[in-house]
């Protein structure tokens, strides 16, 4: 058995970063060449790589290269963030980059998933409530914004925006059940119980 | 208990217990399992120290990574040797059915499940692919999942859910000719968006669907995630049936009558009551293919390029227009293309192959062009053979390859190069996708590929028919 639950997470304080763009893709997030390492660890190198970096190496003008976003911990972005490939590796990159919460317009359902896997909460704010943000953060960089889980809101500057998060996600940081396993595991014998009763395990 | 959705019956005859969190946990029937997304979650099952609950009901193969031009071992890539490796000693320690290059069984994981009747109505499915719907085609409730769940489904056999929403999509009349389930797909997710199907399912029926082939079924289930929805099926029925019996894993001479009475009992129940529900016409969907950066930046071959300002998204249309490097408003038609490949998960199957064929037979690929058919396993290989269709593809001027996932995602060495343009039966126009960043990729039918392979340009396959 596992050791048990994960961390309780309810609040994420930080810096913030912005991502501009509706519909960015985990092929852009991660690409797929550097999925054939058969570990994790070095994922945080690799965030929108081919996006920040040219052929050759050299850095160009991204807001992840930019040094007035170094040490962000709250990554902003627009609609159907995460969208495609169901690459854990883009939540990793961004998670072993520093990123631990994402604010957005809306996210791809597998995307959500994986990040609630990990413990990195995926939030949701309304599109103009979002204009504001990043152009707040595109103004001041070193705004600190505090995303409370509990009370659903993202404190910055004096201001409060509402966010949205499932309940069950909620609990689920709150609470520590997104590692899953020994939840699940708990429940074998009721597992066992409904495998005995599938007509398609049992000879039908 | 009427009014029910497939979704809901299979959902509920697969619930565990509602957690904590009030989240359902999920028992997963059959877990399929790639080279690509496993090898974390295995390292984490030894980690603490756990073991599979379920191998029986676990099989997994090789697809993303493997040459297509030749199987020699050890790979010249160090990278893909080691993840090969990693999957075979996984599979081997842990007990698991594995079909590696050596096997009559290998190819891509959503063409072998169903192509050995491992795939069946009224299941539920994982596997760490965004992909997993197309066993929807079969009535399955089929998950695409990342790693850390992957892990989860070895471990327990189970995930932790949240319910999901049923769209029931309605393709009513009947397709013309040259009009394929990719332009279904395609007209679908233009219309509804990329992330249209966020929190949804998507049921599929209609007549359209209702004389779809289950090949057909499975190439408009594989997209539904390029829609947003996790999960996408059509309700089961005889070409489901007829389709399955006799395949190496379906249920036994003696079982099938009863098999199929208990599939037909999970189809959704015709008073069901859906959360949304949307009407298509099928004469109205021409030949589709892509223009943009997106699945939904579709525009059907006779028209023009759409003005940004046109479409719900000018920002993104533009970053599209200017990764593409096409004029807005001029016609889709006539854009000269440097690649063409047939094959992936979405386009790999006989029905495909044959279809491609036919546009192929007796033509030759444009000079210009280089072109590539990759079947979607070795059975669908064999198969293809055996028609002769190689020799087809070979005489036209296509190179001819060993099944896998190839130039949809680039993991192996079938990549474009530089600014490339591709026609492609594969699922993403993704920047990035086949391998070059800075490379363009146009989706469409693989009749479509064939004749923009042959014409050396973006072409409406019903003149080559």
């Amino acid at each position: 058995m596992p050791d048990g639950l994960g961390s309780r997470i309810t609040e994420i304080s930080g810096t913030a970063l912005p991502i501009r763009g509706n519909d960015i893709d985990t092929d852009r997030i991660v690409p797929a060449r550097y999925l054939k390492e058969v570990t994790f660890d070095r994922m945080g190198e690799y965030p929108f790589f081919d996006e920040r970096f040219d052929a050759n190496g050299n850095p160009r003008p991204h807001p992840f290269n930019d040094p007035k976003y170094q040490g962000a911990s709250i990554l902003l972005a627009n609609a159907n963030f995460g969208s495609g490939s169901s690459r854990e590796h883009a939540p990793q990159a961004l998670y072993r980059f520093g990123i631990h919460a994402i604010v957005g317009e809306s996210f791809a359902a597998i995307f959500t998933g994986n990040s609630l896997a990990i413990g990195l909460p995926t939030v949701t704010v309304s599109h103009d409530d979002m204009e504001r943000l990043m152009a707040a953060v595109e103004a001041k960089p070193e705004l600190k914004l505090s995303l409370d889980l509990s009370e659903k809101c993202l404190v910055f500057d004096g201001g409060v925006i509402p966010v949205e998060v499932s309940e069950m996600a909620r609990k689920s940081l709150a609470e520590g059940y997104w590692d899953s396993t020994s939840t699940l595991a708990a429940n074998m014998p009721k597992v066992r119980q409904v495998a005995a009763r599938l007509p398609y395990l049992n000879g039908f | 208990m009427s009014e029910r959705t497939l979704f809901d019956k299979v959902w509920d005859a697969h619930t565990v217990d509602i957690l904590p969190t009030g989240q359902t946990q999920l028992f997963i029937g059959l877990h399929l399992v790639h080279e690509v997304t496993s090898p974390q979650a295995f390292a984490m099952l030894r980690e603490a120290g756990l073991s599979v609950a379920f191998p029986e009901r676990t099989f997994a193969t090789a697809d993303h990574i493997v040459p297509t031009d030749t199987r020699a071992r050890p790979f010249l890539d160090a990278q893909a040797e080691e993840m090969m490796q990693a999957i075979e000693g996984n599979t081997r320690d842990f007990g698991i059915e594995f079909y590696g290059l050596d096997s009559e069984r290998q190819g891509i994981v959503h063409v072998i499940g169903p192509q050995l009747g491992i795939t069946q109505p009224g299941m539920t499915l994982a596997c760490g692919d965004s992909h997993t719907a197309t066993h929807g085609a079969f009535g399955t409730l089929a998950f695409g999942i990342g790693t850390t769940q992957v892990r989860d489904v070895l471990a327990t056999q189970c995930l932790a859910m949240e319910k999901l929403k049923v769209r029931r999509i309605n393709i009513t009349g009947a397709l013309s000719p040259g009009v394929y389930a990719k332009d279904v797909i395609l007209a679908i997710i233009r219309r509804l968006g990329v992330g249209g199907g966020k929190g949804y399912a998507y049921e599929y029926g209609g007549t359209v669907v209702d004389r779809m082939t289950m090949d057909e079924r499975m190439t408009v289930c594989n997209m539904s995630i390029e829609g947003g929805a996790l999960v996408g099926y059509v309700n089961p029925d005889a070409t489901t049936f007829n389709f399955l019996r006799g395949r190496t894993f379906a249920p036994p001479a003696e079982q099938f009558e009863r098999a199929t009475n208990y599939w037909l009992s999970m189809a959704s129940d015709p008073d069901a009551t859906y959360d949304d529900q949307i009407e298509m016409d099928g004469p109205a969907i021409e030949p589709t293919v892509t223009w943009g950066i997106n699945p939904g930046q579709a525009t059907g071959i006779s028209e023009r390029l759409p003005l940004p300002e046109e479409l719900p998204d000018p920002a993104g249309a533009q970053r599209a227009y200017q990764h593409m490097g096409f004029t807005p408003g001029t016609p889709v038609r006539g854009i000269p293309i440097d690649v063409a490949f047939v094959g992936s998960c979405t386009n790999s199957r006989l029905s495909d192959l044959r279809a491609a064929a036919q546009v192929a037979k007796g033509k030759h690929v444009n000079p210009r062009v280089r072109a590539i058919v990759v079947p979607g396993s070795y059975g669908v290989k064999a198969e293809a053979e055996k028609e002769g269709l190689d020799q087809i593809f070979r005489d036209a001027g296509f190179e001819w390859r060993a099944a896998g996932c190839s130039m949809c995602l680039a993991m192996n060495p079938d990549q474009l190069h530089g600014r490339e343009l591709c026609a492609s039966s594969s699922n993403r126009n993704f920047i990035g996708r086949q391998g070059s960043p800075e490379g363009r990729t146009i989706l469409m039918s693989p009749a479509m590929v064939a004749a923009a392979a042959i014409s050396g340009q973006i072409s409406d396959v019903r003149e080559f028919l």
